[in-house]
This record gives structure tokens, sequence and C-alpha cells, in this order.
């Protein structure tokens, strides 16, 4: 059913229970086995950086054992489960072989709740387990089935091989939450049954040497103010090279494209930290790096920007109001058309040995640095270089008048960017809420000249595929048209984004902005 | 979400097994269906084993201070829930009475369970009430079974009269021949035909009169479940399709003719 209720799981000492836990119903409740074994393959998924376990959901890819012809889905169910132990199924079909997208599932529950929890994150396999399942229903007095009693004896197939001790589930159908209670008060007490400490899907991780949420594919250090700087920024910096090769495997199969946004950030925060901080490492060590981080940046950048473009295409099309969103497809083609060819470069690029060489030589100069000792404090480094990129991103804003060309914008983005960076990187030296207060300003500013950029960017790649469109004869006057009214409403949005500009830098620039990134700093000395 | 009551003014013509029957085979096809025990009488929350009882009873239920969700049992078919019945559905006239715009409040009881359910089965007391307008107002399809008999093709021309004066928002009808005893005579002249004015509301596939249908109260099971492949499961099933078409849940097909069962549907088992 769509809805059904918490379950109550046990595990047990043995492989299967003895005669007395099935004996362990309640007076009026009387479990029933003999019911026939039928072998289930399991998959438990979520995005690689946890999505679904971070808003307390379990997706559970269930298909019968054995393959089903030539299809080999017949059957398979998705079950989404949520804290409260309410699921929602759905047929798996042909869109749910893992790694998929929540938008390629049919309409429906079970898409709308994994696309607002996994957003344009691939859902991949984490565990896979072969179950036997044997299902004993509990009746009550007038023979209704009041909860089933599922004898659960599975074994870990990926991402390695591994028995999982047996579990008794119970699972109470709707309504009927107090006899499953009851049910499960009775069978705690049984010989050989002990709670489950944790879900199957816990429980199988656990036994593949994993737990939820044990990867972000992000960036997390911990630094204290006093330690020496050099050996601040080689944790900072180990620590983003970490996240960048964390996320080089998915880019390179193209599971989804934070794969690729991800490491881009890790290495634009690599530049940041090089360029900020790089004075604090041995000599000539930045120096080195700069132009090999500087080449990868430079090698990701295309392919980002062709899917952030693809990404807001769907809404790009449905905003059309004198087209009609099937006029844009020439255009869409030509995205993708590029970005294939743009990717092409990037994996070219990332399977190079320019790129193993640059992430092993790195790993190599950052490991030795770990007992760094002398100069400044880490508290020092970060306090003088936040306050310098602040210095710098102020003068650059106060700058920009109404007449300042886009480019101006840009680079006051970049200097923001790297404010940004900085309060991150040494986000653990800073006091979490003062953090919070310091960066609300600055991410206001940023979301605006994002939304000015992106449609900088935009807009030439519609004039520049509009003007070869029209030179090969391609594309019909309709797609023209349509994306001359895409255009309209791009410069409309960034001409939007430009009136907001002069409000969000001054709130960013006012007094009490300025004195919060001021009281940051003074906290991390 | 669609809604399809079962509903007639005369009782004891089939309309409980018709509502069990369809609501499983459409369970039995994937859909996540409800079945709303509506008759005080509680004959299909009786088959269904569960016990006929609404916290705060109808009048908590159509004042909205209970929410249908929470009254809401699983049967022992997956896919299948009830809404049962409770006794104090008798009075369930009056409660709608009191209540703002009390001819459409069945539908809005109803309206929350959207995201929930494919389908929504109404099995309806017999009568023409307020209870009757607020089904005719909520229900996407009405299914009426016909006996093969003068009065009950008679109470078939009120309902129809009964529907085209309500105006606004109301349901396609479908009615069948129901209970049908080829053995008698007039049953056989009956059915050789819609009845007059009906005859585009008048489903081909007929439920004959047969035991099994008659067994499934006693033995409290489904008989779409107790005999999948059996005549009477094969009629309903036939019934279900031309339910689904009328329903826009398939594309309209030629149904079976007379007497004829229609194709045996996918087995619905139990839990």
């Amino acid at each position: 059913m769509a809805v059904r209720i918490a379950s109550r799981e046990f595990v047990l000492a043995g492989h299967a229970p003895g005669a007395g836990v099935w004996q362990a119903g309640e007076p009026g409740l009387r479990i029933t086995p003999g019911g026939r074994a039928r072998t289930v393959r399991r998959a438990w998924l979520d995005t690689f950086d946890w999505r679904l376990f971070r808003a307390g959901l379990t997706l559970e890819l269930r298909a019968p054992g054995r393959p089903a012809g030539r299809g080999g889905r017949a059957g398979a169910v998705l079950v989404l489960t949520g804290r409260d132990g309410r699921a929602v199924t759905g047929e798996a079909g042909p869109a749910a072989r893992p790694p998929f997208l929540a938008g390629a599932l049919p309409d429906g529950p079970l898409r709308a709740r994994l696309a607002a929890a996994a957003g344009v994150r691939a859902l991949l396999p984490l565990a896979e387990a072969t179950s036997v399942l044997t299902e004993a229903p509990a009746l009550n007095a007038d023979g209704k089935t009041v909860a089933v009693v599922t004898l659960d004896r599975s074994e870990l197939t990926a991402p390695s091989r591994a028995a999982l001790p047996a579990r008794l589930v119970i699972g109470p159908l709707r309504g009927y939450q107090a006899e499953a209670d009851r049910l499960a008060a009775a069978l705690a007490g049984a010989p050989g049954v002990e709670p489950a400490a944790g879900s199957a899907f816990e429980t199988a991780l656990a036994a593949a040497g994993r737990r939820p949420g044990d990867c972000s594919g992000r960036a997390d250090v911990r630094l204290s103010a006093g330690m020496p700087a050099a050996a601040a920024v080689a944790v900072i910096l180990l620590s983003l090279l970490d996240a960048a090769e964390a996320n080089v495997p998915g880019t390179l199969r193209d599971l989804d494209t934070e794969f690729l946004h991800d490491l881009r950030v890790a290495v634009r925060r690599t530049r940041s930290v090089l360029r900020a901080a790089g004075a604090a490492l041995p000599p000539g060590l930045a120096d080195r790096y700069r132009a090999e981080f500087k080449w990868l940046g430079d090698l990701t950048t295309p392919v980002r920007d062709l899917d952030v473009y693809l990404l807001g295409y769907p809404a790009m099309a449905a905003g059309l109001v004198a087209a009609a969103p099937a006029d844009l497809e020439p255009f869409r083609e030509r995205l993708r058309q590029r970005r294939a060819r743009a990717r092409g470069r990037l994996v070219r690029g990332l399977r190079s040995e320019r790129f193993a060489d640059l992430a092993a030589g790195w790993r190599r100069d950052l490991a030795g640095l770990a007992g760094a000792s002398g100069g400044p404090s880490a508290g020092e480094l970060a306090a003088g270089q936040i306050a310098r990129a602040h210095r710098r991103a102020l003068l650059l804003g106060g700058s920009i008048g109404p007449g300042s060309p886009p480019q101006a914008l840009h680079e006051l983005r970049k200097a923001c960017k790297e404010l940004r960076y900085l309060l991150e990187a040494f986000a653990s030296l800073h006091d979490p809420a003062r953090q919070r207060r310091a960066v609300r300003e600055l991410k206001a500013l940023q979301d605006c000249l994002g939304r000015f950029q992106d449609a900088e960017v935009q807009l030439a790649v519609l004039r520049e595929i509009a003007g070869q469109l029209h030179a090969d004869g391609s594309a019909p006057a309709a797609a023209l048209l349509a994306m001359g009214e895409a255009a309209g409403a791009v410069a409309a949005r960034q001409a939007a984004a430009r009136g907001e500009f002069a409000e969000r830098f001054a709130g960013f620039a006012s007094p009490g902005g300025r004195a919060r990134i001021r009281a940051l700093t003074r906290g991390a000395r | 979400m669609k809604v399809l009551a079962a509903y007639a003014i005369k009782g004891g013509v089939g309309k409980t097994a018709a509502a069990v029957s369809l609501a499983c085979l459409a369970a039995g096809d994937g859909m996540r269906v409800l079945l709303w025990d509506l008759d005080p009488q509680s004959a299909a929350t009786f088959m269904f084993r569960v016990r006929p009882k609404v916290k705060g009873g109808g009048r908590a239920l159509v004042a909205g201070r209970l929410p249908a969700r929470d009254a809401i049992k699983a049967t022992d078919f997956p896919g299948l829930d009830l809404l049962p019945a409770d006794f104090t559905y008798r009075n369930l006239d009056l409660h709608l009475d009191g209540q703002a715009k009390p001819a459409t409040r069945l539908r809005a009881v109803l309206r929350p369970l959207r995201p929930e359910y494919d389908l929504v089965v109404l099995d309806c007391p017999p009568g023409i009430s307020l209870l009757s307008e607020n089904v005719l107002r909520a229900a996407d399809l009405l299914l009426v079974p016909v006996i093969p008999a003068t009065l009950s093709v008679r109470t078939l021309d009120q309902l129809a009269g009964f529907i085209a004066g309500l105006g606004g928002r109301h349901p396609q009808l479908l009615s069948f021949w129901s209970m049908v005893d080829r053995r008698k005579l007039l049953h056989r002249q009956i059915t050789a035909g819609p009845p007059e004015g009906h005859g585009d509301g008048m489903a081909s596939t007929a439920i004959p009169a047969l035991s099994a249908i008659e067994r499934m109260f006693a033995e409290r099971r489904p008989v779409t479940a107790a005999a999948p492949r059996g005549q009477a499961a094969r009629c309903y099933q036939g019934l279900w399709r031309e339910a689904q078409a009328r329903l826009g849940l398939r594309p309209a097909e030629a149904g079976a003719s007379g007497l004829s069962p229609g194709p045996a549907g996918r087995r619905s088992s139990p839990r």
C-alpha cells in the first residue's frame, strides 16, 4: 500500500527462529508460520553526498531473486521509507536501473519525494544483498491479518560479500499499530531474539565497513588557532585534494552534474588558498602548482557552463510565451553536442598523466608539511588573509557604478568567492553563530552576482549558437525566434540581478556587515 | 484519484459484491485502492474481517474532526485499504445536514486522500437521500446493479432522472444486469437488451446469480481471491474493464456480450 507504518526489527541468535519465537503471539494474536520462502535482490540507494540519509529517508530497490526474462526487472519495486517508518512504494520500471536520477521516474508521490530530497544528484547503489524472506502473518481472533512477521536471511553481495545476521521484522498493517506493538513486546522476550541495533541497510553498510553519511565529497577540516599556519594550510589543501579526487570517478562516469561541480569547487578553493595563503608554504611550492591547478580548473569550465545551461533548460523552455517549447529543440541539441565534445576533452584530461602526476605530487608534497613548525599561527594567517580578501571585495564593489562593464561585476564575484572560500576553509577557527551571520550578506551578494554572470555566459552561448544555426541553415526560423525570445528572458533576468546589485552590495559593505566579518577574524587570532 | 460508487436505490441487488470485487481487482492491477463501506449494515467490512467501528463515528468523519486517513485499515490484500463501516452511519444524513455545503461534504472528506490512492470505491447504502447526493457529487462513475425485474428497471429510471435533475458536477452512470438467473424466462427476456433509454449506460457484462458470490460473505473472502479463474471472478473482471474504460483508466474496448464472462484477471492474492 502507499503508506505502511514503522516496523519492529529483531536480530536472531541463530540462522532461524526457534519454535518458541513463533509461539510468542499475545493472547488474541496468532503467528502463522509456514509461508513459502522467496528470494529477493535488494539494493539500498542514496546520493554520493547522502542526501536521503540526511533527510531521514531510506531508499530500497527490491527485485525478485530470479532473473525475469530479458527485462530482468519485472516486479521490481522502490520503497522509500521516512524517519517515521512510513513508506512510499512505486514500481521500479526501466528508469530505475541504478544509478538513476529521481526525475527519470514516472510521475507520482515517490518521484516527488525523491526529487525533493535528492535534487539533481544520482541515486547510487551503496549496498546490495540477496535475501531469503519468509512471511508469517499474525492474525487476530477474527482471522484478520494485523501484522506480517518476516524472517529475513540476507547475504551482502556488494560492495563486498558477507553473511548478515538473520532478522525478524514485524511489519504492521495500517490501522493495527497497537497489535504490532503488542506482538513486538512479546517477541522481544522470546529466547534467541534481540532488538536490532540498526536497520537492514545500516547492518549491510556496517558489514561493508561503511556507515551512513561517511562521505560528503566536500572538504571538512578541524584546525586550531595556535597551530602553525603551514601545517593548517597543508591540512586544508589535503582535504580539498581528497574532495577533488573523491569526485573524479563520478565525473568520469558522468553519474550526475554535481560530481564535476564539487570537483570544480575543490579546485577553485585550492587555487584561492594557494593565492591567499601560499606564502605560508615552503618557498616555491605554491608557484609550482598554481599553473597546474589553473589548467585543471579551465579543463572543467566548459562542461560545467553547459551543465548549468542544460539544468536550466526546462525552465527556459517552459517560460516561452510566443514560441513553443519544442521550437527550442535545435538549440538544446547543439548544447548537448557541445557538452559531448567538451566532456571528451575533460575525460581525456582527467585520465592523463598530467592529472595523475599533479594529484600524486601534490599529495606527497602536502604530506611532508604535516609536521611543519614555526612561522605565524593559523589564527593569524586566517585573520590576515580574510581581512585582505574582505578589503579587496569592498574596494572592487565600491568602484562599481551604473555604467560599469560586466567584467567589473565578474571580478567582484571572483573576489567574493575567494573571501567565502577563506571563511569556510578556516571555519573551524570561528564561532559558528558569528560565521553564519558574517556569511549571510556575502551569500546574498554572491547569489546576485552569480545570477548576473550566469546570464552573461548564457547570452553569449545563445548568440554564438544562433549564429552557427543561421550560418549552416540547420534550424528552422521558429528555432531562431524561440532563441530570441529566450535571450530576451535571460537579458531580463540579468537586468533584474544588475538592478539588485546596489542593494546587495550596500548590505555587505554596511558598517554592520563589515563589523561582522571583523568580529569573526578578531575571534580567530 | 478516481471515485467509483456502487450504488442502487434498491437493496440486496449485488452492490457490495460488486464493490468488493472491483476494489480487489483494481488493487490486483497494481492500483492503490480505498474501499469505503458507507453502509451501516457493514457487509463489506465484515467480509474483510475488520471491526465495523470508526472512532467518533460518522459525525466525526463528516465534521472533519477525524481525518479519513486516521480511520483507514489495511485489508489482507496488498494495495487495498478499507475505511470501515460504523453503525452510526445510519445517521449520516443528519450529520451531513449539519455541515456547511452539506451536498459536497463527502467529496471534501476524500480530498486529502488524493495523493495516497488511485481509486476510491464507495459501497453505498440503498435509498435516495442527502448521502446519495453526496455520493453523486463525489463520484466519477456510478456503478448501478439492476436485477432483471420490472421494478428494478423502474428504479434505474428514477435514478437517471434524479441525476439529470442535479445539475453541476455529476457522475457517469454505468448500470449492469446483476443476479441474472438464465433458468428464468423473465430474466432471459429482460436481459436480451439494455433497458429502454439506458443503452449507452448499460455494461455489456452481466453478473450471474452464482452461489460462489453468495458464499464470499459466508467465507469472508472475496470471490476474486477465492476462485480467481471461476465464472464469477471472470464476470467481475469484465465489469472492471468496462468501468476502467469509463473512468479513463484504459482505452474502451468491446466488452463481453450478454452473460459471457470477461477475461480472467491477475490473481489478487492475500498477504
